[in-house]
C-alpha cells in the first residue's frame, strides 16, 4: 500500500488531512444523530420499499400473470432487472479486487461504498431470481440438494443452474471481502464509541481486532487472498449471465460475442452506479476531501472505455446478424432497430454509446453535474439495453404467428421500485450505521498521496522535471 | 462431607412460628397472593369457591384445548368421493368405456360419435368410424358440446315464469296439458328436426290437437336451395354432395367446409380429393368466389373477392359460359369481369361430369341458376345426389314469416319452442318478442334459459343429447342412434316424453324410439335374427346405413316438409330431370343484382366455431379462434383494407353499422384481407341477452340485419352505412401478426411443380463448414437420443388440413386445458396446446431485404393466399426447452417425447422462452377453483367434464402438448396385456383421432407397418419437412407441403 505515487499525479487526499482528520471525518456520520437530510432519505427509500412490498406480495399472492408477459414473451422486466441490478454489482469487485491487484490507489476511498452497493444491488438481483418464478416457494429445487427423490438431481446443463452457482459465490465472496475490510475501521468505531450499545455492538462486529502488526499483516494477506478470489468472479458472473441468452436458440439471443460484452456493460453500469451513489454521499456527508474530483475523473474514464468496448460490441452484433446470411438472425437484429421497439433500441444506442463518447471532453469528464446526470443516462441505457436483448428478441422470434407484444403492468413498475426501495433502504444504514469510506486504507495512502505530500514535493519536482525532461526514460 | 442441616425460614412468621401462619402453612399462595378468581368487590370469598378457575385447571384446560385444536386441524379434507355399492358391471373404475351416440346441433351439425365415459360420466367424444358420413373426425362443436352438458347454469327442472320458480313435471304438465286442451292454433316451433322418431312424436301431438301445426325454421337458413331444388327437379331437399369425386369444384359464397350443413363430412371428402402422394399425383382444384374470407374460400387455390350484390351475376356469367359450350341456351344479364371466372367455366366444361358448382345464397333465383349450371355439367348423379338428401336444414322461411304474423295477429293460443330461439335469432326477434305476450301459452323446452324461453311460461327442460336416447336421419337412408351416457344431472326430461305426455301417452322415450324403429327401420334390415338383434348391433355401431340411395319404405312422415308447390313426391331413387326456369331465375337475378354497387354492403355470416349461437354459452367455443381472422370472445365488423385506408380507420376502432328501419349495431373492426372491396362482414351467434355467463353480452347480435324478402331470409344487405364513434374495444386475436415474412416455416409448391419434382417447393438449407455445406443434422453437439421401442411420430398433411380446429377442441378436452377469458386472450396468454396458425401471403417481394422490403412483407395481401399450419409441441430430438430447465421438470422420454413433470416445475418459464415453435403455454394464474375464471373449472359440475387421466395444473408451472401420453401409456398397457405391440391406429392423439380430413396422422416411427413410418418413409425428402429443421431440433413432426393446384404458383411471398 505504500508504493510511492507518482507527485505528478493528482493527490488523492486533498484539503490537508491528518490521520486523525480521516477518523474524524469518516465517524462523525456513524456516531452523530442522523442528519435531517437522512432521515428524509430513509424515509422515501421507507415508502418505496413499502409501497415495492406490497406490488411484490401481490404478484406472489396472485400469481406473475399480474405481469405483461405473455406466451411468446416469458421473461421481460424480471429478468431485465435481475441483469442489470447484477451488473450494477460488478463495480464493487472489480473496484476492491482487481484494482487492489492493479495497485490502484485512488480505489481507496470509493472501495467501501463500491462493495456494499455490489452487495445490496446482488440482494435486488437475487429477489428478481425468486420473484420471476411461477412457484417462489420451490425455489430451493433449483439447489443441488439431497432429497427423497432418488437421483433426482438439478440439470447442470441448464444456464440458470449456472446462475444460482455463481450469483450466490459472488454474493459470498463480495460480502466476506466487504465484512473483512470493514474489521479495522469497526474496531476505530468501537475504540471510540462513547455509548455501551455501540461499544458492544462494534466490538462485536470488529471480531476482537487489536491491531496489533500481526493483525495487519493478516489482514492484508486475506486480502491479497480474496481479491485473487474475485477477481475471475467479476468475469465470471457476468460471463455466466450472458449464457442465459447465449447458450439459448433464440435469434438476438444465440450470440457468442455475449460474455464479454455482458461483462463491458457491466462494468459500465457499475461504475456508472458507483458514481450516482458517490456524488450524492461526498455532497451529504461532506467527504469531498476523500472523494475527490480526480477519483471522479478515473471512474468517467472507466466508463467510457466500457462504454466503447459495448458500442463496439452493439455493432458487431449488427454486421454478424448480416454476415451470418441466416434470416431469423438478421430479421431479430433489424427488427430491434426498427420494429415496435425502435424507441428502446435507440435509447440505448443513444444512451450507452453516444453519451459516454462526451467524457472525451475533459471539462465534462470533471464537472460533477454532467457527471451525475451521464451515470444516470448510463444506467438508464444499461437498463434498456438488456431490455431491448430480452424482449425484443423474444417478442418475434421464429414463427411470425406467435409474434406479440409486451406491454409492462403496474406491478411490473411495482416490483422493480421494490427493488429500489430495498436498494437504498440498504444503502442508507449503511451510510448512517457502517463507515462509508475504508479509514484505514485512505490512511494508508495518505503518506504517499496526499496534497500535504504534493505541497512538499511539488515545488523540487516540477524544477527537477524540468531539469531532466528524460528522467526515468532512458531505458537504454 | 458432613451433613448439612441448615433450616432456611421462609420468612420471619415461620421462624416466630405464630398461629395465622400456622393455619395457612398448607396453602401454596398465600391468600393475598391467590391465584384464584376474586370476585370485584368480595376480597374476602372463603378460598374453597369452586367456581373460580384455579391454575392447575386451566392448564389442563389449555392442554386439552390446543390438543383438541391441533386435532382438529390435522384432520383429513373430507372427500366426497363414494364408492359403488353395487358396482355397476360394465363400470371398472380408471377404465374407460365407449358409447355410440348421435350429435347434431340447430346450426347444421351432424356426427356419429362414440362418448368416451369415465366412471359414468362423459368426457370426450371421438369420431365413430362405423359411420360413413363422418368415419374421420367430428366438428369443433361436437368437441366442446360436453360443456353443454356439464353446464351449472342449465334448468334444474320445469321452470314456471308466473312465479320464477322450478316446479313438478306433474305441475306443469297439468297446466299445459289442460291449457292446450282449451283450443286454439297450437305452433311447434322447433330447429330441423332430423330425429325420424321425434318427428313421429310430433305428428303424434298433432293428431291429438289437430290445430298445430310444425314450423321449422333455421337461424341461418339454407331455405332458398331447397326451394330451388322444389322448382327444378320437384324435390324440396338439400341434396347431399360427394365432393370426393368432384375434380373441380367452384364454391359461390359457400362455405361448405365450415358452416354449412354436414360440413364435417364435406370435409371428409374435400379432403380425399386434396390429398397428393406417390401413387396420386392429381388433385381436385378449387375455385372460390365470395365475399368473407370463408374457411372454404381460405382453402381455394383460386379465390375471388365479389360483392354480395354481384352474386347472381357472377353464377348466371358462369352459367351463361357453360351453357354456350354445352348447347343450353344462355341468359341475358349483364356480363361482369370477374378474376378467374373464364378459367373456372374452362375447368368446368373440361371436367364435365366430375365438377360441381356450389352456391351458399338463399336466393331462390340464384340456385336455380345454380342448379342448371350443375346439370349442364352432368354433377347431377357423381357428384350432386338428389336422391339422398341432406336432412340437417329443412326450415322454410315463409313458414316461419307466416308464424311471425300469425303471432303478431294473435291468432296462435299456444306455442311450442323446440330448440329453438327466435326472439333472439329471427330477424324481427324484438318484435316478435312483444308479439309474443299475445300467446296464451308458451312452452319452451330449452335446456337453459334463453331470450326466448325466459319469455314463455313454462319451460321444461330438454335433456342434453349425452343423457338422452334419440335417433337421427341426417341423410335419407343413413340412420344413427343416440343414447345416454350419464343419467339426467338435473331433473330435466326428453323433449319428446313431454310431447308424449301432452297428447295423453304417458311413454318414456326410449320405449317408443325402440318401438319406432321396430316399425320402421327393422324391416328394412337383413340378416338380423330378432329386432333385439337388430336394435343391439345399431345401438352398439351408433349407426344403421342402408347405404343404397333408395330410401327405405318408412312409414314415418316424409324429412320433407316444406310445402311444395309441385308437389312431387319425394321419388325413390329415380334420375331426375332438369325442370327450372333458367330465364325467370335469369330476369330476376338480373332486376336484384348490380355489376357494379357503390355503397357499402353487408354479408352475414355464421363462425366455424360458435355457428348460430345457440351454444353461446360455452366457453370453449367462445375461446376457440376463428380459423380465419384468429379471433375469439365476440364479433366485429370484418372489412378490407382498402376501406380502412379510405375511412381511416384502425383495427379495434368501434363504428356504428346503420341499415335503414334497422337498429345501428356498434361494433369493434378488424381489418380482414380477402374482404371484397367495398363490403363487411359480421357473424352471427354473439349478443346473447339471455344465457350463461360465458355467453351473455359477448359481441353483439346481428340476426337483426338479417332481412326478409318474401321468399327467404337474405343474409346481405346492399347498403349500409358506417360511421366511426372514436371508440375503442379491443378485439380478442390469438395471433396478430399475419404473414409468414418469407419464412420456409412452411413449404409449398404448386400442383405442376410438384408432378415433376416430388420436393417442389422444399427448403433445404445447408450449413456451412470446414468440409463443405452439410446438412443441418449432420453437424450437432448432441448425442442423439436412441429409441429402442417406440418412437412416437406425426405426419401432417398441410394440402389435406383445412384448419376447421376441430383438434384445437379436441385437445382442449382431453388435456383439461383451462378457459382463460377474453382479457387473457388479449394479453396473449390463451393455453392452448395446439392452434392452427394461419398465415396470409404477401405481395412484397421476398428477396428485398431492405427495411422497408420486410415492413411491406408484413402487409398480408388484399386478396390472400392461406395457408394453415397446425403447430403442436414437436417433441425435438433435441430439444431446446430441455437443455435450459434448471430442475429437469421437462426430460425426453426413451419413446421419442418431450415430457413434463408439472409438479417439478418452478416456473422459470426459460423453457418457453427458447421454445422455437412457441408451443408452451404457462399457468399465469390459478385457472381452476379461481372466481377469476369463472368457466367449467370453477364449479364442480364443470370439472366433470376434466379427464382423470391428466393432472389440472396448478399455477406457476408450464405446460404443453405430450401427444396425449395418457394415450400411450393407456395403449402399451392394453397391448402388453395382451402380449402383443401394440398396433397402429391403436394409439391415437386426441387431435388426430377427430381431424374430419385424416390430415394429422400419429404413430410409431420404429413400426414399419404403421401409417405415419409409410409416409415419412415415402415422402423422405420429398414433400416431408421438419419446421426450423436448420437449428437441428430434429422434430418428430413431419409436414407435408402445401401443394396449390394452381396454373403459375405465386412467386410473393
Amino acid at each position: 500500500m505504500s508504493q510511492v505515487v507518482s507527485p505528478v499525479r493528482e493527490p488523492l487526499v486533498i484539503g490537508g488531512k491528518t490521520y486523525a482528520d480521516v477518523t474524524e471525518d469518516v465517524c462523525r456520520q456513524v456516531e452523530g444523530k442522523p442528519t435531517k437530510l437522512w432521515l428524509i432519505c430513509f424515509t422515501l427509500a421507507l415508502i418505496t420499499l413499502g409501497y415495492g412490498s406490497y406490488c411484490l406480495f401481490y404478484t406472489w399472492w396472485t400469481g406473475i400473470g399480474v405481469w405483461g408477459l405473455n406466451k411468446t414473451v416469458g421473461w421481460a422486466w424480471d429478468i431485465t432487472n435481475f441483469v442489470w441490478w447484477v451488473g450494477i454489482g460488478h463495480a464493487g469487485t472489480l473496484i476492491s479486487a482487481i484494482l487492489l491487484l492493479f495497485r490502484q490507489k485512488w480505489r481507496t476511498s470509493i472501495n467501501r461504498a463500491a462493495e456494499a452497493m455490489t452487495i445490496f444491488a446482488v440482494l435486488c438481483a437475487a429477489s428478481f431470481i425468486l420473484a420471476h418464478m411461477g412457484r417462489p416457494w420451490l425455489a430451493h429445487w433449483a439447489l443441488p440438494l439431497p432429497n427423497t427423490y432418488g437421483s433426482l438431481w438439478v440439470n447442470f446443463n441448464s444456464p440458470l443452474v449456472w446462475d444460482v452457482f455463481a450469483i450466490s459465490t459472488y454474493l459470498t465472496v463480495s460480502l466476506v471481502f466487504w465484512y473483512i475490510g470493514l474489521i479495522p475501521d469497526l474496531a476505530t468505531i468501537r475504540d471510540r464509541a462513547r455509548n455501551k450499545v455501540s461499544k458492544f455492538v462494534y466490538g462485536a462486529m470488529s471480531f476482537g481486532w487489536d491491531g496489533s502488526a500481526k493483525t495487519w499483516a493478516r489482514y492484508e494477506s486475506v486480502s491479497l487472498i480474496l481479491a485473487g478470489l474475485s477477481t475471475p468472479l467479476v468475469l465470471s458472473v457476468h460471463t455466466i449471465v450472458s449464457f442465459d441468452f447465449a447458450t439459448s436458440v433464440i435469434p438476438g439471443w444465440h450470440t457468442t460475442i455475449f460474455p464479454p460484452y455482458f461483462v463491458a456493460g457491466a462494468i459500465f453500469s457499475g461504475f456508472a452506479m458507483v458514481l450516482t451513489l458517490m456524488l450524492i454521499t461526498r455532497e451529504v456527508f461532506n467527504l469531498k476531501e476523500y472523494i475527490t474530483i480526480g477519483h471522479m475523473e478515473s471512474m468517467n474514464k472507466i466508463i467510457m472505455l466500457t462504454g466503447s468496448i459495448v458500442g463496439v460490441a452493439y455493432i458487431t452484433e449488427l454486421f454478424i446478424a448480416w454476415y451470418s446470411g441466416v434470416q431469423y438472425e438478421q430479421y431479430a437484429f433489424l427488427n430491434r432497430a426498427t420494429g415496435p421497439y425502435w424507441w428502446a433500441y435507440w435509447s440505448m444506442m443513444t444512451c450507452n454509446v453516444i453519451s459516454p463518447q462526451l467524457f472525451w471532453i475533459r471539462k465534462i469528464r470533471r464537472s460533477v453535474a454532467a457527471t451525475f446526470i451521464l451515470s444516470i443516462i448510463v444506467n438508464i441505457g444499461m437498463w434498456f439495453e438488456r431490455f431491448v436483448i430480452i424482449v425484443t428478441s423474444l417478442h418475434r422470434d421464429y414463427l411470425p404467428s406467435s409474434w406479440a407484444m409486451f406491454y409492462p403492468t403496474m406491478y411490473d413498475i411495482g416490483d422493480y421500485i421494490f427493488s429500489f426501495g430495498l436498494f437504498f433502504t440498504l444503502f442508507l444504514l449503511f451510510a448512517k450505521f457502517l463507515p462509508v469510506v475504508n479509514m484505514a486504507e485512505v490512511k494508508a495512502i495518505l503518506k504517499s498521496s496526499s496534497a500535504k505530500v504534493a505541497e512538499k514535493r511539488g515545488a523540487a519536482v516540477q524544477t527537477d522535471f524540468q531539469a531532466r525532461p528524460a528522467f526515468n526514460k532512458d531505458v537504454e | 462431607m458432613e451433613d448439612n442441616n441448615k433450616t432456611y425460614w421462609k420468612g420471619i412468621e415461620e421462624l416466630s412460628n405464630n398461629t395465622d401462619f400456622v393455619k395457612s402453612a398448607q396453602n401454596e399462595f398465600p391468600e393475598y397472593l391467590s391465584v384464584k378468581e376474586k370476585k370485584k368487590g368480595k376480597s374476602n370469598v372463603p378460598s374453597d369457591d369452586i367456581t373460580g378457575t384455579n391454575r392447575r385447571d386451566f392448564l389442563k384446560m389449555l392442554g386439552f384445548g390446543v390438543t383438541a385444536v391441533s386435532l382438529a386441524a390435522c384432520d383429513a379434507p373430507v372427500r366426497k368421493a363414494i364408492p359403488y355399492l353395487n358396482k355397476p358391471e360394465e363400470i371398472d373404475a380408471s377404465i374407460a368405456n365407449y358409447y355410440a351416440s348421435t350429435y347434431v346441433d340447430s346450426s347444421g351439425d351432424y356426427s356419429s360419435v362414440l362418448v368416451k365415459t369415465r366412471e359414468g360420466r362423459p368426457i370426450k367424444i371421438e369420431p365413430n368410424a362405423m359411420s360413413s358420413i363422418t368415419p374421420t373426425g367430428t366438428s369443433t362443436r361436437a368437441q366442446a358440446s360436453l360443456l353443454d352438458l356439464y353446464d351449472q347454469e342449465r334448468l334444474k327442472g320445469p321452470w314456471v315464469k308466473a312465479t320464477n320458480k322450478l316446479t313438478t313435471w306433474e305441475d306443469v304438465d297439468g297446466k299445459i296439458s289442460s291449457q292446450l286442451q282449451q283450443g286454439g292454433a297450437i305452433r311447434i316451433v322447433s330447429s330441423s328436426i332430423i330425429s325420424p322418431t321425434t318427428r313421429k312424436v310430433i305428428q303424434e301431438f298433432i293428431s291429438k290437437y289437430p290445430t298445430a301445426t310444425h314450423v321449422v325454421y333455421d337461424a341461418v337458413s339454407y331455405s332458398g336451395i331447397i326451394k330451388a331444388n322444389n322448382a327444378s327437379f320437384g324435390r324440396a331437399v338439400i341434396p347431399s354432395y360427394n365432393f370426393a369425386n368432384a375434380d373441380i369444384i367452384v364454391g359461390i359464397s359457400a362455405d361448405f367446409l365450415g358452416s354449412w350443413p354436414n360440413s364435417t363430412e364435406n370435409s371428409y371428402q374435400y379432403g380425399q380429393t386434396r390429398k397428393v402422394g406417390q401413387n396420386k399425383k392429381q388433385m381436385s382444384r378449387h375455385y372460390q368466389f365470395e365475399t368473407i374470407l370463408s374457411l372454404t374460400g381460405a382453402n381455394a387455390d383460386y379465390r375471388s373477392p365479389i360483392k354480395p350484390s354481384q352474386e347472381g351475376l357472377v353464377v348466371a356469367a358462369l352459367y351463361n359460359r357453360i351453357a354456350r359450350q354445352t348447347g343450353g341456351s344462355a341468359v341475358n344479364t349483364p356480363d361482369l369481369k370477374i378474376a378467374y371466372l373464364e378459367e373456372a367455366a374452362k375447368d368446368l366444361l373440361a371436367a364435365k361430369g366430375k365438377a360441381v358448382v356450389v352456391s351458399g345464397s338463399n336466393d331462390v333465383n340464384v340456385q336455380t341458376m345454380v342448379n342448371a349450371i350443375n346439370n349442364l355439367l352432368g354433377a347431377y348423379g357423381p357428384v350432386i345426389d338428389l336422391n339422398t338428401p341432406v336432412n340437417l336444414k329443412q326450415g322454410d322461411d315463409s313458414a316461419m314469416a307466416n308464424f311471425v304474423q300469425e303471432v303478431k295477429n294473435g291468432q296462435v293460443a299456444a306455442v311450442i319452442f323446440y330448440d329453438a330461439n327466435p326472439v333472439y335469432n329471427y330477424p324481427a326477434g324484438k318484435e316478435f318478442a312483444t308479439n309474443l305476450q299475445k300467446v296464451k301459452l308458451k312452452v319452451s323446452f330449452a335446456s337453459s334459459l334463453d331470450e326466448t324461453a325466459a319469455l314463455c311460461d313454462y319451460v321444461c327442460p330438454n335433456h342434453n343429447y349425452l343423457e338422452a336416447w334419440n335417433d337421427a336421419e341426417p341423410k335419407r337412408g343413413f340412420y344413427s342412434l343416440g343414447q345416454p351416457t350419464i343419467s339426467p344431472v338435473f331433473k330435466t326430461r326428453a323433449a319428446q316424453e313431454s310431447l308424449l305426455t301432452w297428447s295423453g301417452n304417458p311413454q318414456d322415450y326410449y320405449t317408443y324410439l325402440r318401438n319406432n324403429w321396430r316399425q320402421t327401420i327393422f324391416p328394412s334390415a337383413s340378416g338380423f335374427n330378432s329386432f333385439d338383434d337388430f336394435w343391439n348391433k345399431s345401438l352398439h355401431d351408433g349407426v344403421f346405413e342402408t347405404r343404397s340411395a333408395a330410401p327405405v319404405n318408412v312409414a314415418i312422415p316424409s324429412i320433407q316438409e316444406v310445402p311444395s308447390s309441385n308437389a312431387a313426391p319425394a321419388s325413390t331413387g329415380s334420375a331426375v330431370s332438369f325442370s327450372g326456369d333458367v330465364n325467370a331465375a335469369a330476369s330476376a337475378i338480373g332486376s336484384t343484382y348490380k355489376a357494379a354497387n357503390q355503397t357499402v354492403e353487408l354479408c352475414i355470416y355464421e363462425k366455424t366455431g360458435l355457428g348460430n349461437g345457440e351454444q353461446a354459452n360455452n366457453p370453449l367455443l367462445q375461446e376457440f379462434p376463428d380459423p380465419i381472422s384468429r379471433a375469439c370472445w365476440g364479433n366485429y365488423v370484418a372489412i378490407p383494407q382498402s376501406m380502412a385506408n379510405s375511412m381511416e380507420l384502425e383495427q379495434d376502432e368501434i363504428v356504428r353499422v346503420d341499415i335503414q328501419g334497422k337498429q345501428p349495431l356498434e361494433l369493434p373492426v378488424l381489418i380482414q384481407p380477402g374482404q371484397a372491396d367495398g363490403t363487411i362482414a359480421i357473424a352471427v351467434g354473439y349478443g346473447r341477452e339471455i344465457a350463461g355467463k360465458a355467453g351473455k353480452n359477448v359481441g353483439k347480435n346481428a340476426y337483426p340485419f338479417i332481412q326478409y324478402n318474401g321468399t327467404t331470409l337474405s343474409y346481405t344487405q346492399p347498403s349500409v352505412k358506417l360511421t366511426k364513434t372514436g371508440e375503442k374495444h379491443q378485439i380478442a386475436q390469438v395471433q396478430t401478426h399475419h404473414t409468414i415474412m418469407a419464412r420456409p416455416i412452411v413449404q409449398e409448391a404448386n400442383l405442376k411443380e410438384y408432378q415433376a419434382n416430388p420436393a417442389a417447393g422444399r427448403y433445404a438449407p445447408k450449413i456451412a463448414t470446414a468440409e463443405g455445406p452439410k446438412k443441418p443434422g449432420e453437424i450437432s453437439i448432441w448425442d442423439e437420443h436412441s429409441y429402442t421401442n417406440h418412437s412416437w411420430g406425426m405426419v401432417i398433411d398441410l394440402n389435406s388440413c383445412i384448419g376447421c380446429g376441430a383438434c384445437v377442441v379436441s385437445c382442449n378436452v382431453e388435456n383439461n386445458i383451462p378457459v382463460v377469458g377474453r382479457q387473457e386472450v388479449i394479453n396473449r396468454r390463451e393455453m392452448h396446446w395446439l392452434r392452427i396458425d394461419r398465415y396470409y401471403s404477401s405481395d412484397a417481394d421476398p428477396e428485398d431485404k431492405s427495411i422497408s422490403g420486410y415492413k411491406n412483407l408484413e402487409q398480408a395481401s388484399a386478396n390472400p393466399e392461406v395457408v394453415f399450419q397446425p403447430m403442436l409441441c414437436q417433441q425435438c430430438g433435441n430439444a431446446p426447452c430441455e437443455t435450459v430447465c434448471p430442475v429437469i421438470a421437462t426430460a425426453h422420454s426413451s419413446e421419442g417425447l418431450n415430457m413434463m413433470a408439472y409438479n417439478r416445475c418452478i416456473g422459470t418459464r426459460y423453457c418457453a422462452n427458447n421454445c422455437p415453435y412457441k408451443v408452451r403455454r404457462f399457468n399465469w394464474f390459478k385457472y381452476n377453483n379461481n372466481e377469476e375464471f369463472d368457466y367449467h373449472m370453477n364449479n364442480d359440475l364443470g370439472k366433470m367434464v376434466l379427464n382423470p387421466d391428466v393432472t389440472v395444473r396448478s399455477r406457476g408451472v408450464m405446460e404443453k402438448c405430450t401427444f396425449c401420453v395418457q394415450r400411450i401409456q393407456l395403449g402399451k398397457l392394453e397391448a402388453k396385456k395382451q402380449r402383443r405391440r401394440p398396433v397402429d391406429g391403436e394409439i391415437v392423439t386426441a387431435c388426430a383421432s377427430v381431424c374430419p380430413t385424416n390430415a394429422i396422422v400419429f404413430g410409431d416411427l420404429l413400426d414399419p407397418e404403421s401409417r405415419v413410418a409409410k409416409i415419412r418413409q415415402a415422402e423422405y425428402e420429398k414433400r416431408a419437412f421438419e419446421v426450423l429443421n436448420e437449428i437441428n431440433t430434429k422434430p418428430q413432426i413431419s409436414y407435408l407441403t402445401k401443394i396449390r393446384n394452381k396454373e403459375v404458383s405465386n412467386k410473393q411471398a
